[in-house]
């Protein structure tokens, strides 16, 4: 290891290693949408888990935050080609969601308020990897960014981490959700680049 | 705010497939019954692909998703679609 190589080596190019292929780094945070913005209140707002023997497991605005907020930052990486690094956001684990919840099933489909819907494997909502989020950039979520909460699973392609998110319904196999049905990939980690079916 | 322009804007995906102008093609909406000319639909264009929503009631239409090398695209709102010869 000699002082030149140590030298170089030292310089930080974090951000390269840190963009997935095909992604390009943005600062600001565009809004998608496939239709209307949906506008909930919280005093109206409730979450549902459904279970495979129709049980509901429901938590109110106030009940999903006496959960416990945490703070949480994270990279997250769109697959219209733009990642935002270091992102400060707030939210609910979905471990503590899924404390109370028995299920033989292994995968999951969220519904949003409008109507989207997005499937991912459990696995990949446990273990500190996914959160219901309230907060981003230090404030309260938009309407437009996915407000009042959003579902925030930040190492698969954003189109999972569902906006306006209302339930979490269990399903024995992996069906497409909205956009997995019209081209987009089943899975959509975007280290694999899994854009497109 | 989110946004939505009118069904011309499907025009050149759409050319790509039907060999005829389908934004004139009337469709009939699978959720409501509404029966309206493509280019009256409403389409989210900010999103991973082209939204095409009823007019009347809101339903997806159908959708078009640019892979790059291939287009995929669905009707499956659309119950009928009338093309004029
Ligand atoms: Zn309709």
């Amino acid at each position: 290891m000699s002082f030149v190589t140590r030298g170089f080596s030292g310089r930080r190019r974090e951000p390269d290693t840190r963009l997935p292929p095909g992604q390009t780094l943005v600062q600001d945070w565009p809004v998608l949408s496939a239709g209307p913005t949906p506008h909930v209140d919280t005093a109206d707002w409730e979450l549902t888990v459904q279970d495979e023997t129709g049980t509901d497991h429901r938590w109110s605005w106030d009940e999903l935050l006496a959960l416990g907020v945490e703070d949480v930052t994270v990279d997250i990486h769109c697959v219209t080609h733009w990642s935002r690094l270091d992102m400060g956001w707030r939210g609910v684990s979905l471990d503590k969601i899924f404390e109370d919840v028995e299920s033989e099933h292994e995968y999951v489909m969220a519904h949003s308020y409008g109507g989207y819907t997005t499937n991912v494997p459990l696995e990949d909502l446990l273990d500190g990897k996914a959160w219901i989020a309230t907060e981003a950039d230090g404030a309260p979520l938009d309407p437009e960014h996915g407000g009042p909460a959003r579902l925030l699973v930040p190492h698969l392609y954003f189109w999972k981490s569902a906006k306006w998110v209302r339930g979490l319904t269990m399903m024995p196999d992996n069906d497409p959700g909205f956009w997995e049905q019209y081209g987009y990939h089943l899975y959509g980690d975007p280290w694999k680049e899994e854009r497109y079916w | 705010m989110t946004h939505h322009l009118d069904g011309n804007v499907l025009a050149g995906a759409l050319s790509e497939v039907f060999t005829t102008d389908m934004t004139a093609a009337r469709g009939r909406c699978g959720g409501c019954g509404h029966m309206a000319a493509i280019a009256e639909a409403m389409v989210y264009t900010d999103a991973p692909g082209l939204v095409a929503r009823c007019a009347g009631c809101d339903q997806v239409l159908a959708t078009v998703v640019d892979t790059g090398d291939r287009v995929i695209l669905s009707l499956a709102g659309l119950s009928a679609v009338e093309l004029r010869r």
